[in-house]
Order: structure tokens, then sequence, then C-alpha cells
């Protein structure tokens, strides 16, 4: 099994005629995940590369039964897109979109949660989700990871995202799933939520987490692993010896209160009996270990 | 983009907020021609992208030419938390009869604003906020339904503040909000909010930070932009369209992607050494991007070796190693260069460069190998003062934190 995404998913990509979703839409399509549908307001009838285009997201759920949307438009068209996505009815939403405004973030999760509460969003800004050998929805390189499992992957960060798959296929580790959740201010979806898929996924034995400095989600994710998980974490943060930034206002220092810094990071994980690398290749091995002694 | 004050108030004010007349002045006797106009007594202010301007003496009260000459002077040139100041606000002083904070900003964990109101506002807010938290009444909003008067109404109650002026508080904040999200702002605060000897409330200080994700339907932001400062460094790297920050070491760190340099620079400290910067190149690896990358790294003359760390996903071992290869054909870099390629096609990558190794472009097997063999380049290139002083390191904040929340 896999987590929000497997071999049966169908996928209707938005901006699926533009430079970015044409190239990383067809990637996908060979990598074989089921690229059966694409949108344009104007377009509806051409096709890319066979792929037919239709003029709206539901209009390709009635033709085509894509039950998943993956998100190329430029920023400003996002809040607008994933809105189309949620009424046309697919249920899973991934935005690859990078430069959304935190406030079109905030108000399109609100929207989301409001109206559409069975849609799950992931990102904007991210790099999309990868179930090895299943389905691949996003623009992550597909043959870097190696399919089967036991380790579910998530992360916040795109790049170690790739890091992390090449250091586990290199030590000949699985993936069942691996999702890039992204850095924006208002992910979509966030460390908890795939936590709790991987809890409930019996193909996943163990999870690699990856973070980085600033907010909580790390410390949240840490609270929720030490009362619900019951499979062995392994995690990185990135940004160890990352310097003092210039600070502006206080409200940021009121709400975290001590939180968001890379140590407090790794004391709240390893106090939740999370064993945390000090840097990814560290990670990798220490998830060799954990894999061997499962 | 953190606005100064003088443009956080313009900002305030073009929302309806109540601000004091003011102009800006960039040597003493423009203050003097401003206060003139303005009309005694004035407060002369250090315009910089720092907290903490009163204790280090960036804000002065001035009753008279003389005294407005004198502050004016003695502010020009101060250095606040790393900052010169070399711009002045100068503004009507108001009499305060009490101090009050307010701000919004997004609650990560909630995924909705967060406001905060305290009766107890001033320069040691943060301090309230660690000893008596419960002296700042919070309150999440839905960015769908927005503040509505009626919890706005409790909210100030909870607060605490002078029953006298709850219903302006109401209004204020009204607008405060209707700033933070039409504005576009990722943080709005004022502290201290202040009620004056007339019962007014009033904007004493702004601070404002737009999202730069906005601009394209906000055409001023462009404006705000020009008044970010930029060591010399990150002036050049920005003008170039690259996310780099300085750091005060020797190992100079290009990498593709935020996550993926922000690990470079932990790994270089972990093997030992210093590094002198962040740098992402972002997702590709061509030759334009690689050349200004190298340039803006060997450009600092602190930089005793380069570490360029490169995984190759979507972009293939065969164009990063072409784009390296056609960088160094353009430019003349000083220091030694330690490679590392993982990735999509990597092999085939590190096979083009083989040619072009030597001990000034060394290829490393992997990230960890790599990190030590350019802190090693770095130790043995140089012994002077500059490398002394730039091994002086760096420390961890809560700043550090919240730099990070920052976007690119």
């Amino acid at each position: 099994m896999s987590i929000f995404v497997d071999e049966n998913t169908r996928v209707v990509y938005q901006g699926l005629t533009g430079t970015a979703g044409r190239y990383y839409g067809l990637l996908n399509r060979d990598y074989g995940t089921q690229v059966v549908a694409g949108t344009h307001p104007r377009k509806a009838g051409s096709d890319v590369d066979g792929i037919p285009v239709f003029a709206t997201v539901g209009d390709a759920v009635a033709a085509t039964g894509v039950d998943a949307s993956c998100i190329f438009v430029p920023a400003p068209g996002v809040p607008a897109a994933v809105a189309e996505a949620a009424e046309g009815g697919v249920r899973f939403i991934v935005v690859i979109t990078e430069g959304v405004p935190m406030h079109d973030e905030a108000r399109t999760f609100a929207r989301l949660q409001r109206h559409h509460p069975e849609v799950r969003l992931l990102g904007p800004n991210c790099p999309g989700v990868i179930s090895p050998g299943r389905c691949n929805i996003g623009i992550t390189a597909g043959h870097i990871a190696r399919p089967g499992g036991p380790v579910g992957i998530v992360s916040r960060s795109g790049t170690l995202t790739y890091q992390a798959l090449h250091e586990l296929a290199e030590k000949g580790i699985g993936c069942t799933t691996c999702v890039g959740i992204g850095g924006d201010p208002v992910p979509g979806t966030n460390f908890i939520d795939c936590l709790a898929a991987f809890e409930e996924d019996p193909e996943t034995e163990a999870v690699m987490l990856i973070g980085e400095i600033g907010g909580s989600a790390e410390e949240e994710a840490a609270e929720f692993i030490a009362e619900h998980l019951s499979k062995p974490v392994v995690a990185y943060i990135a940004g160890m010896t990352a310097p003092a930034g210039k600070k502006m206002g206080h409200a940021g220092a009121i709400v975290s209160g001590g939180r968001g810094t890379a140590a407090a990071k790794v004391e709240a994980l390893s106090a939740a009996g999370v064993r945390v690398g000090s840097n990814p290749t560290a990670a990798g091995e220490i998830m060799a270990e954990v894999v061997a002694s499962l | 983009m953190d606005l100064l004050e003088h443009q956080g108030k313009e900002f305030f004010a073009s929302y309806g907020l109540p601000t004091s007349p003011g102009e800006v002045a960039f040597d003493p006797g423009e203050a003097v021609a401003a206060a003139e106009r303005i009309g005694y007594p004035v407060v002369v202010k250090a315009q910089v992208h720092a907290g903490g301007r009163g204790k280090a003496g960036g804000i002065k009260p001035a009753s008279d030419v003389g005294e407005v000459r004198r502050s004016a002077e003695a502010i020009l040139g101060l250095d606040i938390g790393g900052h010169i100041v070399r711009r002045l606000w100068i503004e009507k002083a108001a009499d305060i009869a009490e101090e009050y904070y307010a701000g919004f900003t997004l609650d990560r964990s909630a995924r909705r604003h967060l406001g905060m109101l305290s009766a107890q506002g001033g320069v040691d807010i943060e301090e309230v906020a660690a000893t008596a938290p419960e002296a700042i009444a919070r309150i999440h909003i839905d960015p769908t339904e927005g503040l509505a008067a009626e919890a706005c109404r409790r909210w100030v109650a909870d607060a605490g503040l002078n029953p006298a002026v709850s219903d302006q508080a109401v209004d204020l904040l009204s607008l405060l909000y209707r700033a933070y999200v039409e504005g576009d702002a990722d943080l709005v605060e004022i502290n201290p909010l202040i009620v004056t000897g007339e019962g007014l409330l009033h904007v004493l200080d702004a601070k404002v930070t737009l999202d730069g994700n906005a601009s394209f339907r906000h055409p001023g932001y462009a404006a705000y932009d020009e008044t970010v400062e930029r060591d010399e460094r990150e002036q050049d790297a920005h003008a170039r369209g690259l996310q780099y920050v300085g750091l005060d070491g020797t190992v100079g760190v290009i990498a593709n992607g935020a996550g993926l340099a922000m690990a470079t620079v932990d790994i270089v400290d972990e093997a030992g050494g210093v590094p002198a910067n962040f740098l992402d190149i972002g997702g590709g690896a061509n030759a334009d991007v690689m050349s200004a990358a190298l340039e803006v790294v060997d450009g600092d003359p602190a930089v005793r070796s380069i570490f360029i760390n490169i995984f190759g996903g979507i972009t293939k071992g065969e164009e990063v190693a072409r784009g390296i290869i056609e960088a160094l054909s353009r430019v003349d870099i000083a220091s030694p260069i330690v490679l590392r390629l993982d990735g999509t096609n990597a092999a085939e990558g590190r096979e083009m460069l083989r040619p072009y190794l030597s001990d000034s472009l060394r290829l490393a097997p992997d990230m960890v190998q790599a990190a030590r063999m350019a802190v090693t380049a770095a130790a043995s290139a140089g012994t002077d003062d500059s490398v002394a002083a730039a091994s002086a390191g760096t420390d961890d904040s809560v700043a550090a934190a919240e730099a990070g929340e920052g976007r690119p």
C-alpha cells in the first residue's frame, strides 16, 4: 500500500498546456502515472501528446473519472485553480506552483476546510508525492526512488526530499510513499497528516522526517509521534548552524515562545524517541540500522 | 520585505489608522527644516531595519532647533544592531498616557490568522509574553470570515484595555486587520499603541513585513524593496537573482535547493569549517547561473575554498557538468573548488568532468567527504588575519528561526 496515491490514481493536470505543466506531466506519464487529462479554459478539445484537454476540471472528471489534480498554473491563478478542482470533484490536489501569497494560501486552506473537508491539498510550493513504481505526481525524478518500502518519507524541503530518497536507495532501502509537503506558511498537508497516514499504512514500517528551522511544525510532529506513532521515526533538521537573522517585530517570538530553532526541534524530536541524524547521510545510516532491526 | 517605521506608518495611514505627522530627513539641516514645518516638540527617530532603537540611543525628543540639530547629529551614523543610521524620521511628539500592544500575523500551527492585544505594551512586550502570557489576549481568525465586530469586542475586553477606549480599539483593530489582509502583510504590529492625554488611540511605532510573493498585485512594493539593506555581497547576488546570505567563514557554499544549501552549511560546520555563505542556485545548474554563483562566492575576500553541492533530480548530471565546465571557462576563480555531484546520471557527469580535474577543481565521492576536502583546502589556503577574524563563528537564536520562517 501507499498513502494518498497508488497505481489507480487518475490525474488531471491544470496547466498541462504550459511549459512546466507539459514537461512534468509527460515525465509523470512516462513514469507510469495515469495522467489522463489536462485543462485549459480556451483549449478544450485539443490534446497534449495524446492527453485530452478539457475546459474545466469538472468536465475532466465527467469524461475521464480523474480523482486527483496536479496544479502548475502561475501563482496568481492558484486559489481559483484549487477551488475549481475541489468543486469539480477531485479528492486530492497537488499544487507545485511556488510564490503563492500567504493570504491566498490561508484563504484557500480555510475554504477547503469549510466547503470541501473531504479534499486533501498538498502544497503549494512542494515537489509533490511519489509512491515508487506506482504513481508520481509532481517534479520528483522518479528513478532516484526505490520501490517497495518499508520506509515512508515526509519532507518540508524539496531537494532534501531527493537527497533522502537517494540515501535510502543507495543502501538498498525502498520507499512506500515520499511526500514533499513544501515549506510555505500554510501547507495544505502537514507533517502530522502524513505521520497519521503512515501509521495507518501496513506497508510502511518506519518513517523518515526531514524538517528545517523556522515555525514549530517539527515540535508539533514530535508531540504527535510521542502519542500516536508505533513505528520508528528517523529525522534530519536542516539549518543546525543557520546564523541569527535580522529580527523584525515581536509577534514571531511571542507566537513561537522559543520554539523554531534547530536545537529546539532536535530536542523535541529526541524526547519523543526519534533518532535524529546530524546530516542527511547520517540520517540515512540510522535508517539503515532501523530497517535492519525491523 | 520589512518596512522602515515611517514606511509602515504611511502604509497604516493609507488604511485610515491614526499616525503622527512627520517627515524623512537625511542630514541635520533637513531634520531642522522638517521640525520647523511640523512644529515643536518633535521626536527624532532612526530609521533602520532593527529593533531596540530606543535603547541604542536612536530615538530622541527635541523641543527646539538646537535640540533637533544635536539629536540628528548624534543619531546619524549610529550603529544599531549592525545597521548604520542614514535616514531619520522627524515626527510630532505625542502625549502618552498609556502604552498597549497590537499585532496580527499567521499562526502556522493553526493555519489561521492570530491577533494579539495587550494592555502592557512598550519595549518589554517579549518579556511580558514569556513571564505573563495571560497578559496578551489572543484571537484566532478564520480567513474566510475575517475579524467580526462581536469577536473583536470580546477580544478587546479580554485584553483589559482602558474601557474608555474600547469602541476606538474595536474600530482601530478592524482597520489594522484590513491593512494586514488587503495589504498582503505577513506581519503588522503596533508597539506601542498609545492612549494620548486626550484619550485617543494613536499609532506610535509600526512594524510591517510585506509578502514579496504578493508584489504582483501591489505595484507600490517596488519602492519599499529599494530601501532594504543588504551587504555588498548580498547586493551583488540579489542583482544576479541568486538566493544568497552572507556568513562569516572561509568555505564558500553553492548548492541547488534551499534545503540542500542549508544542509551543506551544516555539514561544513560539522567537518570543522566555517561557511562563508548560503547560496541556493535553484533547481537547474546551467552555465549562466553557475558562473554568476561562482563569481559572487569567489568575490568574497574571506573565501578560501568553494564547495559546490549538486544533487541532480530532473536536471541530469551531464547538464550540471556542462554548466560547470562552461562557467569555469568564462570566469577566473581564485579559490580551489570541491564538487559533489550526485543524482540523475551522476556517473556520466563525473566522467565529463574528469579531464578538467586538478588541484583547483576536485571531485568528491559524497557530501560528507566533499565537506572535509573543502574545509581542509580552506584551512591550508589562508592563515592571514582575515581568516582568524572570519572564524569568529555564528550564533543561533530565536531570530534565526524567524529568519527561517521567511520565504526566499
